[in-house]
């Protein structure tokens, strides 16, 4: 059985079809990549797996049951966390809080019992406190101890991609949507990046759903390629498969002018 | 030449030794820009050895060094001054700390926020007063205000969960107007509304307010000096303070937050937004209610003119002076803004306000330090020169006293013309004032510490010579107004703020 699987999906704005029957699934352990031209409905597919849009009809199920309808906090609940292509961190909490923040679904502790500092919210606090360090020590001296105090703001771009990873990380995902991580990096980070996804499967065990323009990360990373144009899945397969798709090829450079007129 | 994947890819796996040094130390631009703060807090003078001294304080002696004073200061004054400077200020901190969590915690902004105060009193008086006829006991009458202010909040909180910024502070502000109008309203007359099962009654008094409200009676013990609600007040605000500093640390204060930095983010992180929306409402409306049982006991009445918008501005003014989201600016912020226009009233205390702001926008305005030095003993000296000038061509110019100030006042009676009639004089100087305050914003430099002095000694001339006159009235409110320009140049960000970035 399949971690995620897109059943059908469909997704319209008034008269704008941005997914259109759209089925996949992610297998478990497994990084598929999601490439497409610019408005090809990438980004969309994520708003709908967490459920920021409602789908129109079909179906996303995630470890079996049913998870579209579901309001997004609750979505996350169940072991799906993304990050943003334009990054939302909470720029004016530490970066220890940042990630700290994203446990709030696994806690428990009332108002009541924070207010009175009874012993499960200091428990809890503990808890949690702990995991966000070990998720960010995931990042080695990038995200390092003096930093944790430090506002999120302070960050450097590159960094704070990695603090958004460490935020979904925290959310006990099993699934990370990882929406263009390579985004804006220089060579030299991309290719740190491209790293740290095949370590998030191999040492930490989650399965990524990843969107990615730099094809060189798609090729580097990934077990499975899914192309889309206009909310359409055109191809999927390997890489190599993918790449040399005639689809493909025709979405992101177009129809040469001599094919168009022997049409 | 070849631009293609192959070549690039070779210079990504393998990068420069020197660079990968670097990375390993963790030392980069990355690094610099990160430490950024702490190089400007090394800076500073006096006011970062404060700042430094503050945050090494733990939390609890913060507390007594904020509230040590207010517990001490009921045994060295008299119940009026108490009454004015010290349990309206406990009061107005108690009202900012509920906004603050509505405001500056979670980001929301409830323009209605006063009704919840305002309603805490009514429904205390309608159940404890000669006006009602019902006398509860406090410890029964409080719950059950802090729980309905509290279902009130939650159902103006769900107006939230669909608008954001602007158009939740309309909605609010129409709230506050609706319960202004229906207390002003609501006292049983001919177009009154029929309540179910009782009829026409006076709920609130109508204009007259709801008087005879009851001293608040804790299992028979009241409290009847204004010492006593003082106390009570104090303790409350402690109390509260306490438990704010806890829940802020908490999974729901870090929830809030970051639903007031990013409620999209927040929401995918697993944070119930709406939840916690309707959470900060109820939070800070039970707190403005609790706040209003003690106002309208200690005032033995409710009336509608106290809970309106200029409360309002003054509990916002309060909270974002103290800095908003911060627990402990809430005293300093009530303490400046209810204090300084009470010790205004006196205009002693008020000339020694004027210089000292006067004096302090010099030296944060003006850098380097030697420019507002220039500036200060230009303007003495050219004050002395005129005097003397004056004293010799225009007896009437020289001939009125200051009284009431000391040897400050003497000293001043030497420096500043005093005319014995100023009359339109001091009109016509105000106007040239001002005109010389515009002139200052447009030259540069030199120009500008040239310009300054004889502004300076224009500012004190009209100062002296008309507003000083007029302290207990509007010059009080102006004089306000440029205290919190001034701090707030200072510290944009509030007192106790934390700079806050909204976009990088």
């Amino acid at each position: 059985m399949p971690l995620l699987e897109l059943r059908d999906v469909s997704k319209a704005f008034g008269g704008l079809q941005v997914t259109d029957h759209l089925s996949f699934d992610v297998g478990e352990g497994e990084i598929v990549s999601l490439i497409g031209p610019n408005g090809a409905g990438k980004t969309t597919v994520f708003n709908l797996i967490t459920g920021i849009f409602h789908v129109d009809s079909g179906a996303i199920v995630f470890e079996g049951e049913k998870v579209s309808g579901l309001a997004p906090h609750r979505i996350t609940d169940r072991g799906i966390a993304r990050t943003f292509q334009t990054l939302r961190l909470f720029l004016n909490m530490s970066v220890l809080e940042n990630v700290m923040a994203a446990q709030y679904g696994h806690t428990k502790a009332t108002v009541l019992e924070s207010m009175l500092q009874l012993p499960r919210s200091r428990r809890e606090e503990k808890r949690i406190k702990q995991l966000a360090e070990e998720k960010l020590a995931f990042f080695g001296q990038r995200l390092a101890g003096y930093r944790h105090g430090q506002p999120a703001y302070s960050l450097s771009y590159a960094n704070r991609r990695r603090l958004e990873i460490a935020r979904a990380m925290a959310t006990n995902a099993r699934l990370l949507l990882l929406d263009e991580p390579a985004a804006g990096m220089n060579p030299h980070e991309t290719h740190e990046i491209t790293e740290l996804i095949g370590k998030l499967r191999d040492e930490a065990g989650y399965s990524i759903l990843v969107i990615e323009h730099d094809m060189h990360v798609v090729e580097g990373i990934s077990d499975r390629v899914i192309a889309l144009d206009h909310g359409i899945k055109i191809a999927e397969g390997t890489f190599d498969e993918v790449a040399t798709h005639p689809l493909v090829v025709e979405a992101y450079l177009g129809v040469r002018a001599e094919a168009e007129e022997a049409v | 030449m070849s631009l293609g994947g192959g070549e690039r890819r070779e210079e990504l796996t393998a990068p420069p030794a020197d660079r990968l040094g670097a990375i390993e130390s963790g030392v980069g631009t990355d690094e610099w820009v990160a430490r950024v703060d702490e190089r400007r807090a090394a800076q500073k003078g006096i006011g970062g050895a404060i700042a430094r001294w503050w945050e090494r304080t733990p939390p609890f002696a913060r507390l007594v060094v904020l509230l040590g004073p207010f517990a001490i200061f009921p045994f060295i004054t008299n119940s009026g001054n108490l009454y004015r400077y010290g349990l309206l200020t406990l009061i107005y901190a108690l009202l900012a700390l509920g906004l603050n969590v509505v405001v500056g915690f979670a980001g929301l902004l409830d323009l209605g926020y006063v009704a919840f105060f305002g309603f805490g009193a009514y429904l205390y008086g309608i159940m404890a007063s000669g006006h009602s006829g019902h006398h509860l006991q406090a410890e029964i009458a409080i719950p059950i205000v802090v729980v309905a202010t509290g279902l009130l909040g939650l159902l103006l909180g769900l107006t939230s969960w669909r608008l954001i910024g602007d158009y939740l502070a309309i909605v609010t502000l129409f709230f506050l107007q609706a319960f202004v109008i229906f207390v002003n309203n609501a006292n049983g007359g001919l177009n009154d509304f029929s309540y179910p099962f009782v009829g026409k009654v006076d709920l609130t008094g109508g204009a007259n307010g709801l008087d005879q409200i009851d001293p608040l009676n804790f299992f028979g013990w009241k409290i009847h000096t204004t010492k006593g609600y003082y106390f009570y007040t104090l303790i409350a605000l402690a109390l509260l303070m306490i438990m704010l500093f806890f829940v802020n640390g908490s999974r729901t204060g870090r929830a809030w937050r970051a639903l007031r930095e990013d409620p999209l983010a927040a929401e995918v992180m697993s944070v119930p937004v709406n939840r916690l929306k309707l959470l900060a409402f109820i939070f800070g409306a039970a707190t403005a209610g609790f706040t209003g049982t003690i106002y309208g006991a200690v005032q033995g009445g409710a009336f509608p003119g106290d809970y309106d918008v200029g409360l309002l501005i003054t509990i916002y003014a309060i909270a974002i002076l103290g800095g908003l989201g911060s627990i402990g600016g809430v005293v300093v912020g009530a303490l400046i803004v209810n204090g300084a226009p009470e010790l205004l009233r006196s205009s002693s205390n008020a000339r020694y306000l004027f210089y000292g702001v006067l004096l302090l926008a010099l030296f944060v305005a003006l850098r380097p330090w030697y420019k507002p030095v220039i500036v200060l003993v230009g303007t003495i000296a050219f004050g002395y020169a005129v005097h003397g000038i004056a004293s010799l061509v225009w007896s009437r110019g020289t001939a009125g006293h200051i009284s009431g100030a000391g040897g400050f006042g003497d000293a001043l009676e030497h420096w500043v013309l005093l005319p014995s009639r100023a009359g339109s004089l001091a009109g016509w100087a105000y106007f040239a004032l001002v005109t010389a305050a515009l002139v200052l914003t447009l030259v540069r430099g030199w120009w500008r510490v040239v310009v300054l002095i004889p502004t300076l000694y224009l500012a004190a001339f009209v100062w002296e010579n008309k507003l000083v006159e007029q302290v207990s009235g509007a010059t009080r409110l102006i004089m306000l107004g440029a205290l919190l320009v001034v701090i707030m140049n200072v510290r944009p960000s509030g007192i106790f703020g934390t700079a806050r970035v909204e976009i990088v």
